[in-house]
């Protein structure tokens, strides 16, 4: 333990410091500051709530949809702000990995961190609203914890090839624009999965993505919400194929990264 | 100085690959395997360090010396990490910290204090480290009044300070130090030469880049010389530096004053107003002011290059380069530039150069030993003033 932590030390520090200056800076010169943490979230859920609920009634026969609404745009806003936000990261960081050798992957971590404070900060509200809305929590709701889990692993994972992917070919930016457009709607975040017929909500439930976001819902809002579990008709080991993706793009990321790594600092 | 060797390098090559075209583009990745040809010549090879071999033992300053694009720079990043060798190995001992700029990491936008723990992070300090000798650094770079203010506002020379004053707190065994460190009023770079000081009584281990000769031989044991990727000389910083500054000094030729040994005459319509003469180690460049007294329609201006011992060894002039020297004002000045291989032999020269009519019927101005140079080379050719390298291959001859 302690010998692993001096080894770890330099990068631990590091890391400190990194999501430190990129808190202190997110910020800055904004009137409202880190109330933005909160705002856009709150204001994008205003949004979509008065379009897909109000209008085009899309809530179907989900109790609480404005919680299990917001539940679902956090989650994604997460994944979102750790993938798209660490697209840059090492090209951004060119001037430093060209002047003193470091632990490239530190700055990686930094970003998800930073974005992982925010879902913190952002789950407050949901508990607010949680309690306004009158929403019973059991036992169950500590399944949260191996499901945020997953989800910061997959992000940090897919952060990992986006930026070094970056740092050879800069159409990666655009092109995980597209994917995450795209995505977000393969996802049922507005919708309920129900509405889909069957045989595509198979295929679109295995994406780790929509089933972390289910089981989600499942487990703080309504037992209603179609998981992954209920799609394939209640087979516990569903689940090893969404597990199994994220553990593929992690093993692929980091392998990609390790390698590629040693070589930013001619690169970028 | 102990026998420890603590930095070792065995044949470390590096290669940089430069596209002409940067294939960043997904686009071009498909395009490029189509056309793999086009690709293929699209590259370069750039080889920054050939073949480098050497090793530093503990306690020692070792200098690396070199002109600019040599490859020096390069090195000292494949020492640091920064960098990986194409091929060959480094092996370093200890806790190492590169010096390859001063202040990394720093953000504009953050105050002094904030960057202060963001730097220190980047040299390995906790927080906690970093605040026991908050003061200190402080107080060191002169900066107490403007600690919460942001970086953006502080001067350059502010911003050295505080990187010095946090780079000197630095704990290593070994630190690569370039040359960057000693930039600054003359007041900072005594700062820096101090801390060198201490660094060599504290018998740290120091790898100084450099091309300031006087630095290296005062503060380094020993040095090794980089010329075109290769190390052409090493060994005790003194004649590692002598030898820099035979190489490479360009030296500017001196103007006589010595009125009476000098020989000049002519009409003075037209004159060589100055004439100097720069050598380095590829070529000669003379350059020859000459000023027009009256207006004149045209004119011939040349020079004549002689031995120590008063040999003729070459010369030229304006007709003889094709280049018409046309119609001068009274009172314009023009300056012409020759230059022309160093294929001289060691030695030292004298310029003749001279001013005549178009018709050469009339000298306006012919100056005799008018400025002398030297030329330095790693040998002494005797007898013969001009040294063109040679090569020698020997073949046998078989029937």
């Amino acid at each position: 333990m302690k010998n692993l932590r001096r080894r770890y030390r330099y990068s631990i520090i590091l890391l400190k410091q990194l999501v430190k200056t990129d808190f202190k800076l997110r910020y800055q010169g904004s009137a409202l500051g880190y109330l933005w943490s909160l705002l856009r979230p709150l204001l994008l859920f205003a949004i979509l709530y008065l379009v897909f609920g109000v209008f085009l009634k899309a809530k179907g026969n989900i109790p609480h949809y404005p919680v299990y609404l917001l539940l679902g745009i956090v989650l994604w806003n997460y994944f979102v702000e750790a993938t798209v936000g660490s697209v840059a990261a090492i090209v951004g960081k060119g001037d430093l990995i060209r002047k003193i050798n470091f632990p490239k992957y530190v700055i990686i971590l930094a970003g998800s961190f930073s974005a992982f404070i925010n879902l913190l900060i952002n789950f407050v509200v949901i508990a607010v609203f949680m309690i306004v809305g009158h929403v019973g929590v059991g036992w169950g709701a500590l399944v949260m914890v191996p499901l945020v889990i997953e989800l910061f692993v997959l992000s940090l994972a897919l952060a990992f090839s986006l930026s070094a992917l970056f740092v050879r070919f800069r159409d990666v930016t655009y092109i995980w624009e597209v994917i995450i457009q795209a995505a977000f709607y393969a996802t049922p975040i507005l919708y309920p999965l129900s509405l889909i017929p069957h045989k595509y909500a198979k295929v679109l439930i295995l994406n780790p993505m929509a089933q972390i976001i289910q089981d989600a819902r499942h487990v703080l809002v309504t037992n209603k919400t179609q998981t992954i579990y209920q799609v394939f008709g209640g087979d516990v080991w569903i689940w090893a194929i969404p597990l199994a993706v994220t553990l593929v793009v992690v093993a692929l990321s980091v392998t990609y990264f390790r390698s590629r790594s040693k070589h930013f600092a001619e690169e970028v | 100085m102990s026998e420890e060797v603590v930095v070792s390098v065995n044949n470390v090559s590096k290669d940089f690959i430069l596209p002409h075209e940067k294939a960043n583009s997904i686009k071009s990745l498909f395009t490029g395997a189509v056309k793999r040809h086009n690709v293929q010549k699209g590259k370069e090879t750039q080889h920054a360090l050939r073949d480098i071999s050497f090793e530093i033992k503990k306690g020692e300053f070792f200098g690396i010396v070199g002109r600019n694009g040599s490859g020096k720079s390069t090195l000292l990043k494949i020492l640091a990490g920064i960098y990986q060798p194409t091929s060959g190995k480094v092996h370093t001992k200890g806790k190492l910290v590169p010096f390859i700029e001063l202040g990394v990491g720093f953000n504009p936008e953050l105050t002094g204090r904030e960057n202060v723990y963001l730097n220190g992070a980047m040299l390995g300090f906790s927080e906690k480290e970093v605040s026991a000798m908050y003061k200190e650094i402080v107080d060191f770079a002169e900066l107490e009044r403007f600690m919460d203010q942001k970086l953006k506002n502080y001067s350059s020379g502010m911003q050295v300070r505080l990187a010095f004053s946090m780079a000197v707190r630095a704990e290593a065994d070994i630190l690569l130090i370039d040359e960057v460190l000693a930039v600054g009023d003359a007041d900072f770079q005594r700062k820096c030469y101090d801390y060198f000081k201490k660094l060599k009584k504290d018998k740290k281990t120091v790898v100084f880049v450099s091309h300031d000769m006087e630095a290296v031989r005062e503060y380094c044991d020993r040095a090794m010389l980089i010329e075109e990727s290769r190390i052409i000389n090493s060994g005790p910083a003194d004649r590692v530096a002598e030898y820099y500054k035979q190489l490479f000094s360009t030296e500017e030729g001196q103007v006589h004053d010595n009125q009476e040994n000098q020989q000049r005459w002519g009409s003075n319509l037209a004159s060589v107003a100055s004439i100097s003469v720069e050598v380095n180690k590829d070529y000669i460049t003379i350059n020859e002011t000459i000023a027009a007294h009256k207006a004149i329609d045209s004119c011939v201006a040349g020079f004549r290059i002689k031995s120590a011992t008063g040999e003729h060894i070459t010369g030229t002039n304006s007709v003889l380069e094709n280049h018409k020297l046309g119609k001068k004002k009274a009172g314009e000045k023009y300056i012409l530039q020759w230059k022309f291989p160093n294929i001289l032999s060691e030695g030292r020269y004298y310029v003749d150069p001279t001013v005549h009519s178009s018709d050469t019927s009339q000298v306006y101005d012919w100056w005799e030993d008018a400025v002398k140079f030297s030329v330095r080379k790693n040998r002494k050719l005797p007898f013969y003033a001009v040294d063109p390298s040679f090569t020698l291959v020997e073949r046998k001859v078989t029937k």
